[in-house]
């Protein structure tokens, strides 16, 4: 009873060590040091991205414009790079064209009273067509000045031994879970995918806190992007394209419910995870990126299913 | 007389915990059994066993002698057992008919659903319960009351031997309570098995022939209804006797703590009235009068076109909820499943929910401990049985969820509380700690507006009485001049000068 319990609640936990054992098995090269941080910093970028997508799903959201918000931040960190701006303004002023386009999605949603589905595919779509407009549909590469030299560190840089998009995803863990469990913020984060309504009637401005999981969604989307146009040294305009797949997969993984109020961060990172291995193992066999998606669809799938399965017993 | 429906040592626990032990019940055709019991004794617990919505864990369960699982409520629906739940349990954007006949949509040419025969049968039911509501009304446009109708009627069309009432009386007023006790009549003189919960005893003593008492789940007490008053009633119930059921203090009233003039609001029609600090004001009037509806526009949850409200002497604005509860006014809602608690989260989250920035440390983060030890408080004021603060309140009982629903509006503190029947589902024994809690709070110097459809209740605790009727306060009484009469008279009259 009490053994069980603890069984299904850590479930995808569970479900990450089985899956490593078989790759293990299947693979030599897997359980290496090199491997596994290699793992994490791909994963890095898809956990930073599904961070803020965790928010915005916990409160009933969706937000399906993280892939072309990406792509445009990475657009415009890049141009700011390659004009030799500093890389403190670059970053920041990145992370604000995220927050912008995240509040554009937030105002539709909450002012609006647009469905997230609707309003984020909307935003998804625009902000793509921008980026391809902005970019002339060609890459936009860093530039040869020094910024460019000590920014591709950001993507391809160490500290300690460890990659550092590993260490800012980290970063961003610890201070988007103690915004969720121990601020104001989470709590009414929470209560608003719970019900809205009764979230409202308490006294809460409910459109404020979504506009802020919006633009957080949009941040750290930008975040993304400045990581991967430094480790690419360029920014590609067709980059984060399904991204936001990805994304939704590691939430759901991590066991947060999509109606909303239920689910933890921590399963989040540990549902990137589950992404990150799947795709190494399927690399590392030799798979065809073909055949890679189908793979990836069908744990998914799987893991849907045994979740629902299992709501359904206990 | 013949048993319909036979009990014999039902026991039921969850995760461990005892809810139900050995409890014997029957109910036999043309009797109305009336089941009582404190908050959590096992009630709702008990008929669901009955309606196939829980299994039991033992015992057996008999109808017309034949022994019977039900593992779905669609099983024992049709086995001819009926429920009305205590909580709605209808869907708000399908129509009136729609939700009558969910899942059992009388069938056409094509297997297609035969809208003709749903719409007459359910203009049938609404007759039947002197109701003026449409079929395609969407019941989420309806009042809590109404809906509460369509649930009966729902039951009612069924046409089942076994009919259980748990707390029907709890959204209604009195006028359709009263349509409800000729239903319940009716019904027992055509030979149905009814089973009748009630936290309201008079109804018990009214209607029901035979009474039952749980207590910590387990039957103390069954037999005929006129070999027992109210007093033994409550002793088996509570395991005590109580001493005044309303209690009530003078206190002396301070300054005008809230004015309200003229205010406009749908629903609301020029209403006015004041009240100051360390007084319970009791509104009172038929169902839609507009009590509920001043409550909300006051509260921010209606737009107030025109009028002004003054909270100790200051000018408010109140346009969201958020407003009002910066302006220290709280509101207990009358529907707490939807506007009050969030069903699938603890009960600590939903007690603190308007109050979290109280427990913020300068870190801008929150002090789990003192918001714990807020909840503990109110968990012991209100005895809240509950297995732990972080229980989801979907599985407290129904006036165990009432109390979370009150503590949630007096934790931030407020200076004015709207209290919308707050003793909805509640039982005695707590009923009398409410209401002490309500003199303790205006001693303190709340103002507190207290609407309610229980007569009695209002008179028994308020220091003075609006009548309300068409959204307009039409008539005031201190506590000395109000008695029954005079307020019924008040509201009908009105009612009927305007028909
Ligand atoms: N699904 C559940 N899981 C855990 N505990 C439950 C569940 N449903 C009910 N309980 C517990 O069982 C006890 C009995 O609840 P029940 O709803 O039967 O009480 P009741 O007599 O109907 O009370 P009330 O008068 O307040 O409606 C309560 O303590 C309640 O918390
Ligand atoms: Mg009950």
């Amino acid at each position: 009873m009490h053994l069980k319990k603890v069984l299904i609640d850590n479930k995808s936990l569970i479900g990450l060590l089985l899956l490593m054992c078989a790759v293990s098995l299947f693979s030599p090269n897997f359980l290496t040091v090199d491997n596994l941080l290699n793992i994490l910093r791909q994963t890095s970028i898809n956990a930073i991205i599904a961070l803020g997508m965790t928010y915005v799903i916990l409160t009933a959201g969706i937000d399906l414009s993280v892939g072309s918000v990406l792509a445009f931040s990475s657009a415009i960190c890049a141009t700011l790079i390659a004009n030799d701006s500093s890389m403190i303004v670059a970053v920041f002023a990145t992370l604000a064209v995220g927050g912008l386009l995240g509040a554009a999605n937030g105002v539709v949603i909450s002012f609006f009273g647009v469905q997230p589905f609707i309003a984020t595919l909307v935003g998804m779509t625009i902000v793509r067509g921008a980026t391809l407009v902005y970019t002339g549909g060609r890459p936009i590469s860093t530039g040869d000045f020094d910024v460019a030299e000590s920014f591709y560190t950001l993507g391809g840089g160490y500290l300690f031994g460890i990659p550092i998009p590993i260490i800012i995803a980290l970063v961003v863990f610890v201070i988007g879970w103690i915004i969720l469990n121990k601020a104001r913020l989470g709590r009414y984060v929470y209560a608003i995918g719970g019900s809205e309504q009764v979230t409202r009637i308490a006294g809460i401005n409910v459109n404020t806190v979504k506009m802020t999981v919006y633009v957080l969604s949009g941040v750290m989307a930008a975040l993304a992007g400045i990581i991967l146009t430094a480790r690419l040294e360029s920014a590609q305009p067709t980059a984060g394209a399904g991204y936001e797949l990805d994304a939704i997969a590691a939430v759901v993984l991590g066991g947060t419910s999509l109606m909303g109020g239920r689910g933890t961060l921590v399963g989040t990172l540990i549902g990137a995870l589950i992404i990150g291995v799947l795709n190494n193992a399927l690399n590392l066999m030799d798979v065809s990126s073909y055949y890679q998606q189908i793979a990836k669809g069908a744990v998914i799938l799987l893991a849907v299913v045994v979740d629902s399965r299992v709501k359904h017993t206990s | 007389m013949t048993t319909l429906l036979q009990l014999d040592g039902i026991s039921k626990s969850f995760s461990g915990i005892n809810v139900l032990d050995k409890v014997n019940l029957e109910m036999q055709a043309g009797s109305v059994i009336g089941l009582a019991g404190e908050n959590g004794a096992g009630k709702s617990t008990l008929m669901k066993i009955i309606t196939g919505v829980y299994s039991k864990d033992e015992g057996r369960l008999r109808l017309r002698g034949e022994e019977k699982v039900f593992n779905t409520p669609r099983q024992a629906m049709d086995a001819g057992i009926a429920i009305i739940h205590q909580e709605l349990n209808l869907l708000p954007e399908l129509s009136v008919a729609e939700n009558i006949f969910l899942g059992r949509e009388p069938k056409g040419f094509l297997g297609l659903i035969n809208q003709l025969i749903m719409h007459e049968k359910t203009v049938q039911l609404m007759q039947r319960l002197n109701q003026k509501i449409s079929p395609d009304q969407t019941v989420g446009s309806l009042s809590i009351a109404q809906q509460q109708m369509v649930e009966i009627a729902r039951a009612l069309s069924f046409d089942a031997d076994v009919i259980i009432m748990d707390e029907p009386t709890d959204a209604l007023s009195e006028r359709e309570s009263e349509i409800l006790f000729q239903v319940v009549d009716d019904l027992k003189s055509q030979g149905k098995a009814l089973a009748y919960i009630s936290h309201r005893l008079q109804e018990i003593f009214k209607l029901c022939n035979e009474v039952a008492v749980l207590r910590d789940g387990s039957m103390v007490h069954s037999g005929a209804t006129q070999d027992i008053d109210e007093d033994e009633l409550i002793r088996h119930m509570v395991g005590r006797t109580l001493s005044e059921k309303y209690p009530y203090t003078a206190a002396v009233p301070g300054d005008t703590r809230l004015r309200v003039e003229n205010i406009h609001a749908p629903g609301v029609n020029d209403f006015s009235f004041s009240a100051r600090a360390g007084e319970v004001i009791g509104f009172s009037g038929l169902a839609g009068s507009g009590r509920t509806e001043f409550a909300r526009a006051l509260y921010g949850m209606t737009c107030v076109s025109q009028g002004v409200v003054e909270i100790d002497g200051t000018a408010v604005s109140i346009h969201t909820p958020g407003d009002a509860v910066s302006a220290g006014v709280g509101y207990v809602t009358e529907d707490r499943k939807g506007e009050g608690l969030i069903q699938d989260h603890g009960l600590r989250s939903n007690m603190t929910l308007s109050a979290l920035s109280l427990f913020q440390t300068k870190y801008g983060l929150i002090d789990r401990r003192r918001e714990i030890d807020a909840v503990h408080k109110y968990i012991e004021v209100f005895s809240i049985k509950t297995q732990s603060s972080e229980m989801p309140v979907a599985q407290l009982s129904g006036g165990n969820q009432q109390k979370v629903s009150i503590a949630k509006t007096l934790i931030p503190g407020p200076r004015i509380v709207i209290l919308d029947e707050p003793t909805r589902g509640v039982d005695v024994g707590a009923k009398r700690e409410i209401y002490l809690l309500i003199q303790q709070l205006k001693e303190q110097g709340l103002c507190i507006l207290l609407m309610s459809s229980d007569l009695p209740e209002i008179l028994g605790i308020s220091d003075r009485i609006m009548v309300v009727a068409r959204g307009h306060v039409i008539a005031e009484f201190t506590r000395e001049e109000a008695d029954q009469e005079k307020i019924m008279h008040a509201a009908i009259a009105r009612e009927e000068k305007c028909i």
